[in-house]
């Protein structure tokens, strides 16, 4: 068993690394494919809101939407600037 | 009323014109009335392809911009009459195609051709957004190699969501996968992807599969599409495809070694 293990893996070739990497790249695509047309905008907008109380810059907001199984999680994550730090 | 296809990639230089020009060939060989343009704006090789680079008077952006009839622009192929190309334009921009211009042609072309083949520039702006907006059906060129794969998956991405079907919710642009410079031995070895696993990446169906082939340049060189050279494997896996696009059920070749192994000579036979 040990010994079909090994030659096994010796048997690894670069077009199996080439499929593992390229399962994993595609499947981040379409994750991304697949968000709405409105989170740029949304994006946007929630940026104006928390601008009103507190000066941000454009990268300090990330937004991303997760499918689970019978609805979607909004993720937002804001890196406010260190309090008494004037932005 | 002509179907559109787009043959597109994402990549550059994985094929696509070999493969515009071999498809819309075999198309015409078989009766259809078929004409290829070029959107390569700035780049033209069609022309180069199809062996008529002498004859270009004008071209699509001549066309778009009212200065040459439609008429005027099409090259009659020297081969096969009811084939035609539209070339593109070699010195003007990429702005100078417009959406609206684009669909005029379109819309002329659909009327007196059966098959209007797309030839798209590589990447995924505006040139290649425009290729694909008014398909019916894409052919995704893509060769066994990681770069290529995701960019056809980018392509394929855009197939589904920026295309005329695609933003009026009519049936979605029929997509097929056509494997291009494919190398069975290497595949045997280890070293470059093969065909199972391209098509359970992109999960679109195969279309053909085109062999890694001197035929091609040799048809390059001469401005003859490969098609017409039918003693050649890619000739030949371009015929395929085109039965393939007419509905028929072909099966495939070309994806394993030649087995001219001793004991296939020896009892004879043994033509793959
Ligand atoms: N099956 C094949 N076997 C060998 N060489 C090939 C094959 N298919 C294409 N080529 C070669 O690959 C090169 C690029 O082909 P082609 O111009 O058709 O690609 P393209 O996708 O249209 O490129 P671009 O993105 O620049 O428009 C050419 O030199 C061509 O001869
Ligand atoms: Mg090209």
């Amino acid at each position: 068993m040990k010994l079909l293990d090994f030659l096994k893996r010796e048997r690894k070739k670069t077009a199996n690394v080439a499929k593992e990497r390229l399962q994993i790249i595609v499947a981040h695509q379409r994750s991304q494919r697949d968000q709405p047309d409105y989170m740029p905008m949304l994006e946007r907008e929630l940026l104006e809101v928390i601008r009103k109380y507190v000066q941000v810059d454009q990268d300090a907001i990330n937004i991303s939407l997760d499918r689970e199984d019978d609805c979607s999680v909004l993720e937002l994550n804001v890196t406010l600037p260190r309090p008494g730090e004037k932005n | 009323m002509a179907k559109i296809i787009v043959v597109t990639s994402g990549k550059g230089g994985v094929g696509k014109t070999t493969s515009a020009a071999a498809i819309a060939t075999g198309l015409a060989l078989r009766g259809n009335k078929t004409v290829v343009i070029d959107f390569d704006v700035g780049l033209r090789n069609l022309d180069l392809i199809m062996g008529c680079e002498r004859r270009v008077v004008y071209d699509l952006v001549n066309v778009i911009q009212g200065e040459a009839n439609l008429k005027q622009a099409l090259i009659r192929d020297k081969r096969i009459d009811n084939l035609h190309i539209l070339p593109a334009s070699q010195t003007r921009d990429k702005d100078a195609l417009t959406q609206e211009g684009v669909e005029k042609i379109l819309i002329a072309l659909r009327e007196d051709f059966d098959y209007v083949i797309c030839d798209s520039p590589a990447g995924i702006e505006r040139g290649a957004q425009l290729a694909m907006y008014f398909a019916d059906e894409a052919v995704v060129v893509t060769n066994p190699e990681v770069s290529s794969v995701r960019d056809s998956d980018r392509i394929i991405g855009l197939l589904s969501s920026k295309t005329r079907r695609a933003e009026i919710g009519e049936s979605p642009v029929v997509e097929h996968l056509l494997i291009t410079r494919y190398h069975p031995a290497r595949v045997t070895g280890g070293d470059m992807l093969n065909l199972t696993d391209i098509q359970e990446i992109l999960s679109i169906p195969l279309i053909g599969l085109i062999p890694e082939s001197d035929a091609v340049l040799r048809a390059s060189n001469q401005g003859v599409p490969v098609t017409h050279d039918q003693k050649s494997d890619a000739g030949q896996a371009y015929v395929d495809c085109v039965s393939r696009l007419l509905g028929e059920e072909v099966p495939l070749r070309f994806h394993e070694i030649e087995k001219r192994s001793l004991l296939a000579r020896m009892f004879g036979g043994g033509r793959k």
